[in-house]
Parts: structure tokens; sequence; C-alpha cells
């Protein structure tokens, strides 16, 4: 014994060393399958994109949409609340970004953004709250007409959905 | 113990012994265990909480074979249930209201421990798996209300789930795999409801062990001192088992009233409006049992640092259960029992009437005094771990403790 223990390595290290790598890999391999079938399956990941017809939201309403299982805000805004959404100071922002930034060019009136508060998901009230904007009654986070986080415990503004319009009142999201 | 042990009466008994020793395991762990002879009421909780597990699981196991799993089905099955199924409207009540009276016994136990010191030397292991069982009750207790799937269910796993996405950089996938879409829905239902069958087993796996863990330095005792001989105990059976008993009959007053009388009060009204992903009830309320983390969650809603508000939130509920766990190494006072700890019990006092404030202000909208009010209790929770233990053990000056548990109750009985 005493005389084998001074051999540093030999065959016998190796494939215990070998067999037991193989065997993790064959376990995480086995694994995997076990965790990853919890991730959106296939019916999920079909409804990932969506046209809508903006036509028939007069100024000043929204409706709410569903996008992939969450629902999403399409708000007709009105002058005075574009006007109050680009006179903020950037410098305010907890989540520096310009009304710009949000909207399309030349689409400025159409706000669409996820209908879920970033703080842990509720949906917050439209029109209403310190800013004008949306207010999340569940932990009290507001938001302003530009859909920016101003007060609360929300980390993050309202997320915009990746969207294009292909005319002027067709948009296609996701 | 070598006075009672046991001794095969039959030959059958002999040979069964010989080959699996249950009858005398049962007799030494569940009749001749000796026992402090001074335990009160408060130590009665422990059965009262196996005695709510069985409610639970037996309840929960005949509901599974009325239930639905889907988001078409669930909230109708659930009616039916309670309209159509044999006796189901009190099953129902009893498995609701059941998980209410389980928190409630789980609340008792775990304050009785916090106070007489039982979590101290050579209890941690013992603590520390109870402090498991709690946390994993309060899984298993959350995903039961998303199954009913009203709007409290939906925005509550919505709410709680989100929680995970706080985590840096792979939150969102994390999110996703825990909701199995991009939004809480069928999948989701479908896994809570397999957890939701399984964990209750899990968690009577670690009872058994957390038994085990009791059962090796034996019951602490309310003046703490150990057992020093066998005048301190008295065997488990009858003396124990019958206050048990007594105790079980006593709490089950209380949970057949809520059964019969009042079986949705300590639900949400909003819970039997069918779940809708479009709109928010007005103020989400988890239940009662899990208001004051939730209240903790909350309290943090400014950045500190480069860490957000939202993953503050997060980082302040998993530090408020981290406290439980650690509680054995912050006390290290040597004295275990509140009793003979006369600043402790004050500020045991105070933690305690803390704690009810953070329940009160989880219902609480999140406005004007109650957010302030919520800051102010989540700052006394972790100061009274991380700041009152730790001095306290140092600085105070404990009551000079009785010599043994016989002499302390046979001098109350001269007094």
């Amino acid at each position: 014994m005493a005389e084998q223990a001074q051999h540093s390595t030999n065959r016998r290290d190796f494939i215990f060393v070998a067999t037991g790598a193989v065997g993790a890999v064959g376990a995480a391999a086995v694994v995997w399958p076990l965790i990853n079938q919890l991730n959106p399956d296939a019916s999920t990941l079909a409804l990932a994109s969506i046209e809508f017809d903006l036509s028939a939201i007069p100024e000043g309403q929204s409706v709410t949409i569903t996008w992939r299982g969450l629902p999403v805000f399409v708000r007709h805004r009105t002058q005075a609340e574009i006007d109050e959404a680009r006179a903020v100071q950037i410098a305010d922002l907890k989540d520096p970004q310009t009304d710009e930034e949000r909207t399309k060019p030349d689409h400025a009136q159409w706000l669409i953004m996820v209908a879920n508060c970033t703080h842990l998901g509720c949906v917050p009230l439209g029109q209403s709250g310190d800013f004008d904007g949306w207010f999340c009654p569940c932990h009290g986070s507001h938001y302003d007409t530009s859909g920016r986080i101003r007060q609360g415990p929300a980390p993050t503004n309202l997320v915009v959905p990746p969207y294009e319009f292909i005319s002027d009142t067709l948009v296609q999201i996701g | 113990m070598s006075e009672h042990s046991y001794v095969p009466g039959t030959a059958a008994e002999k040979w069964l012994d010989d080959r699996l020793p249950v009858a005398r395991f049962a007799k030494e762990h569940l009749m001749d265990f000796p026992t402090p002879k001074n335990l009160n009421y408060w130590w009665t909780f422990g059965a009262i909480l196996v005695m709510c597990l069985a409610v639970q699981i037996v309840t929960g196991i005949i509901l599974a074979m009325h239930y639905t799993p889907n988001v078409a089905m669930a909230f109708d099955s659930v009616e039916h249930i309670r309209r159509d199924v044999n006796g189901g409207r009190i099953i129902q009540a009893t498995h609701a209201v059941g998980a209410s009276m389980f928190f409630l016994a789980l609340y008792v136990h775990i304050f009785r421990n916090l106070f007489f010191g039982s979590y101290k030397a050579p209890r941690e292991i013992l603590y520390i798996i109870g402090v498991i069982i709690f946390i994993l009750t309060m899984a298993t207790a959350f995903m039961g209300y998303v199954l009913p799937w009203g709007q409290m269910s939906f925005w509550g796993a919505t709410v709680i789930t989100n929680i995970f996405s706080a985590i840096p950089v792979v939150g969102e996938s994390v999110l996703q795999l825990l909701r199995g879409g991009f939004a809480v829905g069928n999948p989701t239902l479908n896994r809570f409801f397999s957890l939701h069958y399984l964990l209750p087993f899990v968690i009577a796996a670690l009872v058994a062990l957390h038994i085990w863990a009791l059962h090796v330095p034996g019951n602490n005792n309310p003046i703490g001192v150990d057992v020093k001989s066998t005048r301190d105990t008295v065997p488990f059976h009858p003396y124990y088992t019958m206050k048990d008993l007594f105790a079980m009959v006593l709490f089950m007053i209380p949970f057949a009233w809520f059964i019969f009388f009042a079986p949705d009060i300590l639900g949400h009204p909003d819970n039997y409006i069918q779940a809708n992903s479009q709109v928010t009830p007005a103020h989400i309320v988890p239940e009662w049992y899990l208001l004051p983390f939730y209240t903790i969650l909350r309290a943090i809603d400014f950045n500190v640092l480069f860490i957000n508000s939202q993953l503050g939130g997060v980082i302040a509920m998993a530090l408020s259960m981290i406290a439980l766990l650690v509680v054995p190494w912050l006390d290290t006072a040597k004295v275990r029992s509140g009793l003979f700890r006369p600043v402790f019990k004050w500020f045991y006092l105070l933690f305690l009437i803390n704690f009810i404030g953070l329940t009160y202000l989880g219902a609480q909208p999140a406005e004007g005094i109650y957010v302030v009010l919520a800051k102010v209790c989540t700052a006394y929770y972790f100061i009274h771990f991380f700041v009152v233990l730790p001095v306290l053990s140092r600085i105070e000056k404990p009551l000079p403790l009785p010599t043994s548990i016989s002499e302390n109750v046979l001098g109350k009985a001269h007094a």
C-alpha cells in the first residue's frame, strides 16, 4: 500500500477520473431535457407575432390587447400628453429615455407597450397617478404619459415591445 | 430508559423484532421517550402541526380527485367541488381553512422556539430543518392558492414568479422557465399542481428528520435547563400524548368554526372572480400568512448603489429568511429561556409586535404613512436579528437559573 501511494498517478486513477467525467456528462445530458421541458413550448412560441389595426382607436383612448399572453397597451395619445412627455428633463428620470426613443417617428401619437409593471408584473391603471400616465395599484409605481417610471419601486420604464408600422393604421407586434 | 426498554411479549413479536424492530422503535420513541416534565401548552404545537399536515394531505388527495388543472376548467372545477361533490363543500373548506390554521400553528411554534431559545446548541440542526419546513410550506401554500385560478391566484402567481426576474442577467430566462411561457398561463397552472401535490410529501419526510433531530438531544423546556436525571422527565406516553391530544381538540374548535360558519372569511373576494390576464385587482394581497415577508419585499422601493429597487426587495426578503436560519449563531447567550433574560424579554415582545405590524402593513395599500411604517418595521426586523441579539448576548446579565427541572417544578408547587 505504502509503495502504491508513492506513485503520483497510475492507470487506475486515470480510469477513475475518466469514468467520473463521462458519468457527469451523461447525467447532465439526462437532466437537461428534464429541465428544458419547463421552457415555453412550441404552441406558446407560435403566438410570438401579431398584427393589429389601429384605426378604430380615437384620440385619447387606449385598448389592451394580448401578445404572447401578455397584455399590451395601445394608446392614442393627445397632443397635450405628447407635449407633457417631451417637456420632461431627461436628468429627472430613473431610467433615462426620451419620448422619441419610445415611439416611432411620425407616429408619436401611438404609444405601444407591454402592460406589465416592471416591478412585479401587475397591469397599471391608465390615466392615473401623479404623472398623468399610469399608476400600478400593487406597489405604487407611477408612470408618465410616455410610460416612463417616475416614482415607486419599479426599476425601469414600461417595456416597448418590438413593433413596426406596416401602414399608417396597421402595426405588427413581435 | 433502561427500565422501560422493550421486551417482546410473544414469539411472534420476538420474530418480528429480530427482523424489523418497528415495535421496539415505536415503544422507545413514541411511548417511553423521556420528556421534560415541565413542558407547557406552547409545546403542544409540534403535535398540532403534524395533525395539520395530515389534514392537508388527506383533504388534498381527495380534492385532486375532483379538480381539473387547466386554465379553462380549474375555476369551474373548484366551484363544482363546492356545489356538486358529496361533502365537497366541507372538504374544500377544510383544505382552504386548514392552510390558515397550519400557518397559525407554525407561527406559534416558531415564536415559542424564539422565546425559549430552543434553537441553541445542541438543537441547531433541528431548528434549521424547521425553518426549511417553514419555507417549503410557504411555497406549497402559495402554489395551492394559484390552483383555484381566481384573480388573486393569477396575480399572486404573476407577482411572485416575477420576483425571479430580478436575478441579474439570467432573470428573464429563469422567469420563462418557471412559467413555461411569456406570462403565467396553462403550463404554469399544470406545474404548480404537480408540485403542490409533491411538496407535502417532501415536507412529511423533513418532519420525520425534524423529529429524529429532536430525539437526539431531547426536548428543550420552558426554563431551558438541561435534563439532569430521570427525576426531570416523564415518559412521552401517556403524559404528553394526552396533553397533545387535548390541545389538538382545543385547536379543532376554532378550526371547525371557520369550516362550518365562515369558510371564506380568510380568503379574498377577488379570488371568486375567474383569472383575467388583462385586469389587475385594485390591490393585490397575498394570503395573510405571507404578508410579513411581502411587506419586506415591497418596503425596498429605492435603489441601493448598483442594486435596483426590485432586486433590493428580493434580497431583503431572502435575507429575512436567512436571518431565521442563522439565529443560533446570532444569539450566543448561554441562557436559553427568555424567562431568565430580563432585557431580551422586552426586545422579544417588541419583535413580536413588529412582526404583527409587518403582517398588518402587508395588507395595506402602498401609499402614504404605510410606506414609511413598512420601512421602519422592515428595518427593525433586521435590527433585531443582526444588532439586538448579538449585542444582548454580550451585555445582558441573566437571572439565576434553577439547578434542575425537578427543583423548579417542586419549588413552584411549594410557593
